[in-house]
């Protein structure tokens, strides 16, 4: 860890003027000097292992006051982003509703950190790709760019099979970012110019040549909301890992159907622990819109899921997996009761 | 009484709480880093980000400009020191490989570079900013890399005494009616207590005060004293408390002179906190292990032939080994064995004791495989055990002292509900869930080392009890206070225990379990030596024997005081009549069988541990047998157990409450060994990737939701005076054989290598 100046916002303005103040605009957001800090999790953990450097903290937190609502609206549900992740998992409306972003919070991390964590933090946390935190390995194109890929042929048992490039196969973490995929929400970015929308899928971008550009985020903005519209009840969110608790996804699904008189008339499946950012399988769900459930048609969405899937050396199960994963969540979210 | 706290049976002392308990809970308690020092200089390490090769250049001017850096100490202007031979060769030290002695690099991690400054940040922030220019050369990481070499243990390791075999085992093996053949594979594993190793250095004129965690005081004071080339008097070591140690802080890393060497150069006390990562480097760690085991067995299930053969990493310094065949060949009646233990070396830093160093890799391949004979048998697991039950060891013949294999075996199965089990693999589910049952054998040798105690009796009952022994966590402080408060008749509440300081009487290193039954069995003898001098001063004319001393009163209970003696004896009147306020004694116990040189060894730092399979005429174990329930997801693959029950027989249970909790740890670490525990390294680079405890995974509370420990009782006259066996090593063993055969159970398919991963079932 190296010093840094540390200031608290007071709110939004003045944090969106302070970060836009520092903020260079050809550099990758996750380089950039001035950095919020929200519950920390992520950053301060990277900044212990020297991999996040940067020069000023500005503590976000005291804009819980107009960024945190859950509002569950007839239409839309909107999350504010600085609510907590424990918070939005134990809400009623939120269980009841949208069963897939409450066990999607709930399966993620340990109590305490769900109890820090915010949801824009959340779905801005960082790789946990072993090269990548540990910067006595030169070789990482993510933390300098054009070094190589030290996971490329290294230790990738947790390493991504969907969108990785030659430069870059680490995974994106998180849980919650699937079910935000999922149900095709909408992220509001608030800067110093005002507030602008765009769907959640596009605010990840995959690693392609820039895996140092992780995010469509412009340098001195702020994520603020995140809007869902309509219910889903018969939505899954199913994760397999090494333990039972605290651990992050081999593999993960995001399930969401809309199922009338047998036949799925909308499907949303969205993956995790196995691609390089938040993953919808469309693929797999123009399989099953209009069809009638069964396993064979399980089966074939997700062998679609995973048809272009690349695995390497010690990650190469996790396609098998994730087709099991998907199989057993879309049965999961076609039986179940609501 | 509560689980916590199980009714005491027969030969077992009472479940008292833990004398350090509310320090601990209140943080009262002091740990190495936690002592306060006199204007400290803070101590960062570098290490080396490469396996093998040589340091062509460090620049420093970046790290030099950190405000408050005080000194960058590289290979260039490192303090001289001494080598010190590795603890296994007579030595100290738990490698010999030193670091800042020269450019060249052995390991990944290696310390290549100290900064010191005012502040820990500021020495890490320097830290971060040192760079370094290396000639890296292609190292070898493990068994299969190309460059590493093979050879037999025996005569590389003094340790390492024999292969042990007997009879005719290729005829035997060639004629059995049944056979297994298989191999097994164990991976690196690491420690990771939770006190990081710390050390801190304070220097007052020509002494040197060391505080650091370490499960041998004496140990380290002599191996720093030596590589510092003075004398050992003049090195304290003093650690109350150590957070964990699991075998890690019982040989001599380099760091610790290297620290005392800088801080007398500054003149300045020094404190060194280095991070998880460093832990997995600068220290030691389980080495990966294989094995091929042959057994050889008549239809009735007896074995008739019995081979292991093991092979195990280390460093290219040094022949360090576990080198288990010395149990594995003894467990069960067989008469023809053969067995073979062979060292591999790679670029890699020296590994070291861990928990149950041998009996953990070398009891999961035999256990293992005796439940491949049970199936190929269709033979009960537990039944097989029964039919080559012994009471001698097959290889020397000799007896074992106690053992209750097969009541551990019949009170687990019984309170794990065996007799319910679908003997068939893949009959038993619950939903998403196969089920399946498996058990296995557990066992660790009963050691023992020369230990000294001094005891201090007041005329009110106060007793003060010395002894250099080691807090790891067991309960030694507990155990030690009831030890003396029984002998002296004293209660427990007047007992004070000093431990952790090499300014005490020395005691043994708090490994090989074998702490509780030599600190114990000294502090009995010291309590016995203040008890005759207070019945000489009482009954000046009686004669000394062992059935006067039994008889005088002191020692026993008020109970035993009224059923044994007619002349008990008041503490008062024997203060009176010696005419003292307070009887102080210092003396040195040594175990039967201890080699001539045991008490200078002792005193130098040397433990010269005693039992297990080593003793001339008999053979001493501790045993226990485990039962597992293990779920595996048909989707998923997902492995869990969400039940461990172990029944364990250790002669005396000195105190219930903390022998329980030892054990219920050591299943837990036998279940996380089986299914969590493995340090990746880098084939290529030959440098560990997951050395951290987000990535090292270990369990969490909803990994172990029911684990049930059930104490059996014992009694042993044969193993030292205290009639302890240790069995802080003896839960986490075998618990990887269980579950691997219980997933075999569950799913049909055989594990051989751990950890068993969900990407290794294929439902």
């Amino acid at each position: 860890m190296r010093p840094f100046s540390f200031q608290r916002a007071t709110d939004p303005d003045m944090a969106l003027q302070a970060l836009s103040a520092a903020a260079a605009a050809n550099d990758p957001l996750t380089q950039a000097t001035a950095q919020p800090l929200a519950g920390g999790t992520t950053l301060i953990d990277l900044m212990k292992l020297d991999v996040m450097r940067p020069a000023a903290i500005l503590d976000i937190n005291p804009l819980a006051l107009s960024w945190s609502a859950i509002e569950p609206g007839a239409e839309t549900l909107r999350l504010g982003a600085l609510a907590k992740m424990s918070d939005v998992a134990a809400h009623d409306e939120i269980q009841r509703n949208y069963p897939v972003i409450a066990n999607s919070l709930k399966l993620a991390a340990s109590a305490q950190l769900r109890n820090m964590a915010t949801l824009g933090g959340n779905v801005m946390q960082r790789t946990r790709c072993s090269y990548f935190r540990d910067v006595s390995y030169e070789n990482c194109n993510k933390r300098n760019p054009g070094s190589g890929c030290a996971a490329m042929d290294g230790v990738n048992r947790m390493h991504a099979v969907l969108g990785t490039s030659d430069q870059c196969i680490a995974t994106y973490p998180g849980d919650f970012a699937q079910a935000l995929i999922a149900l095709d929400a909408t992220v509001e970015v608030t800067g110093k110019s005002g507030t602008r929308s765009m769907p959640f899928a596009e605010l990840h971008k995959a690693p392609g040549n820039t895996p140092e550009i992780e995010t469509t985020l412009q340098p001195g903005e702020l994520i603020s909301a995140f809007l869902i519209s309509g219910r889903w009840p018969r939505s899954v969110y199913l994760k397999a890992r090494d333990r039972q608790s605290y651990e992050f996804a081999l593999s993960s699904a995001a399930v969401a159907l809309d199922v009338q008189d047998g036949t799925i008339r909308d499907a949303r499946v969205a993956l995790g622990g196995v691609a390089t950012v938040p993953w919808r399988a469309r693929e797999a769900e123009a399989q099953l819109k209009g069809q009638k459930f069964d396993d064979g048609l399980a089966q074939r969405a997700a062998d679609a899921a995973f048809a272009d899937a690349r695995g390497r050396r010690h990650n190469s199960f996790k396609i098998a997996l994730g087709k099991r994963v998907v199989v057993r969540a879309l049965q999961q979210a076609v039986t179940m009761e609501i | 009484m509560t689980a916590a706290a199980p009714e005491p049976k027969a030969n077992m002392g009472q479940p008292v709480p833990r004398y350090d308990a509310v320090a601990k809970v209140t943080g009262r308690a002091t740990y190495g880093a936690d002592m306060p020092l006199d204007n400290p200089a803070y101590a960062f390490l570098v290490t080396s980000a490469i396996a093998k090769g040589r340091i062509n250049s460090f620049d420093l001017d970046d790290a030099k400009r950190v405000r408050g850096v005080i000194d960058i100490v590289t290979h260039e202007n490192a303090p001289k020191l001494k080598e010190s031979k590795l603890f296994s060769n007579g030595g100290y030290a738990g490698t010999t490989i030193q670091p800042l002695k020269s450019a060249e690099i052995a390991h990944d991690g290696q310390i290549i570079a100290v900064v010191i400054a005012e502040s820990y940040e500021a020495a890490r922030e320097a830290a971060n900013r040192v760079k370094v220019s290396y000639s890296a050369a292609t190292p070898s990481a493990s068994f299969d890399s190309p460059g590493t070499t093979k050879a037999a243990a025996k005569g590389q390791n003094a340790q390492f005494k024999e292969d042990p075999k007997v009879g005719d085992f290729a005829k035997a093996f060639d004629e059995a009616e049944v056979k297994v053949e298989a191999s097994y594979e164990t991976p690196t594993q690491h420690h990771n207590p939770m006190e990081l190793f710390s050390t801190s250095c304070a220097w007052m004129g020509d002494t040197l005060v060391i505080y650091e965690p370490s499960q041998y005081v004496y140990g380290l004071k002599n191996g720093v004293a030596e590589q510092l080339g003075i004398d050992a008097d003049k090195v304290r070591v003093v650690n109350p408390y150590v957070g964990g140690g699991f075998g890690s802080r019982g040989s001599m890393t380099p760091r610790t002179a290297i620290i005392a060497g800088i801080a007398k150069r500054l003149n300045r006390p020094i404190k060194l906190v280095p991070t998880r990562d460093q832990g997995f480097t600068i220290a030691t760690y389980r080495a990966e292990t294989r094995h091929e085991i042959k057994l050889g067995a008549s239809r009735d299930g007896k074995l008739v032939a019995l081979r292991h053969e093991g092979a195990e990493m280390s460093s290219r310094a040094d022949p360090y080994c576990v080198g288990g065949t010395k149990t594995t060949t003894r467990l069960y009646a067989c008469s023809n064995v053969d067995s073979l233990v062979s060292i591999v070396r790679a670029d890699r830093n020296t590994p070291g004791f861990m928990r149950s160093p041998p009996e953990v890799p070398y009891l999961f391949a035999l256990e293992s495989a005796m439940d491949e004979l049970a199936v190929k048998l269709n033979m009960d697991p537990v039944e097989l055990r029964r039919v080559n039950d012994t009471t001698n060891e097959p290889i020397g013949g000799k007896p074992y002292t106690s053992r209750s294999l097969m009541a551990c075996f019949d009170e687990a199965a019984k309170a794990f509900g065996w007799a319910q089990r679908s003997v068939a693999p893949r009959s038993m589910s619950d939903g998403d869930w196969l089920i399946g049952y498996g058990c296995a054998a557990t066992c660790y040798p009963t050691q023992m080392a020369p230990s000294a105690a001094r005891v201090r009796l007041q005329r009110d009952g106060r007793t003060r009890v010395e002894i250099a022994g080691h807090e790891i966590g067991t309960g030694a402080y507990t155990v030690i206070a009831q030890t003396a408060s029984e002998r002296l008749g004293v209660p427990l509440e007047k007992v004070s225990v000093f431990m952790g300081d090499s300014d005490l009487p020395p005691a043994p290193v708090a490994g090989g379990s074998n702490s509780t039954a030599s600190t114990c069995s000294a502090v009995m003898m010291v309590c016995d030596q203040i008890r005759q001098r207070l019945f000489k001063a009482v009954m000046p004319n009686e004669s000394l024997t062992d059935k006067a001393k039994e008889t005088v009163g002191i020692g026993q209970t008020p109970a035993n005081q009224a059923a044994r003696s007619d002349r008990p004896l008041d503490l008062e009147k024997a203060f009176d009549a010696l005419g003292v306020g307070v009887v102080e004694e210092y003396g040195e116990w040594k175990p039967e069988g201890a080699p001539l040189d045991s008490f200078k060894a002792m005193h130098s730092g040397h433990a010269r541990l005693v039992g297990g399979s080593a003793m001339k005429d008999k053979i001493a174990y501790a045993f226990g047998a485990e039962f597992v329930e293990v779920r595996v997801n048909r989707f998923t693959h997902e492995i869990r157990c969400p039940r461990l029950v172990g029944a364990f027989a250790a002669g005396r249970i000195m105190n219930p409450r903390t022998a329980r909790s030892q054990l219920m740890g050591g299943l837990i670490w036998g279940m996380s060994s089986a299914l969590l525990e493995a340090t990746e390294i880098d084939q290529r680079t030959a440098r560990y990737v997951n050395d951290n405890l987000a990535d090292y995974l270990v369990p969490v509370n909803a990994d172990v939701p029911d684990v049930e420990v059930i104490l059996l009782s014992e009694q042993d006259d044969h193993i030292n005076p205290v009639g302890a066996k240790g069995l802080g090593e003896l839960a986490n063993v075998g618990t990887n054989a269980a579950i691997c055969n219980a997933v075999f159970h569950a799913t049909g398919q055989r594990i051989r290598r751990l950890p068993v991963r969900l990407e290794n079932i294929e439902v």
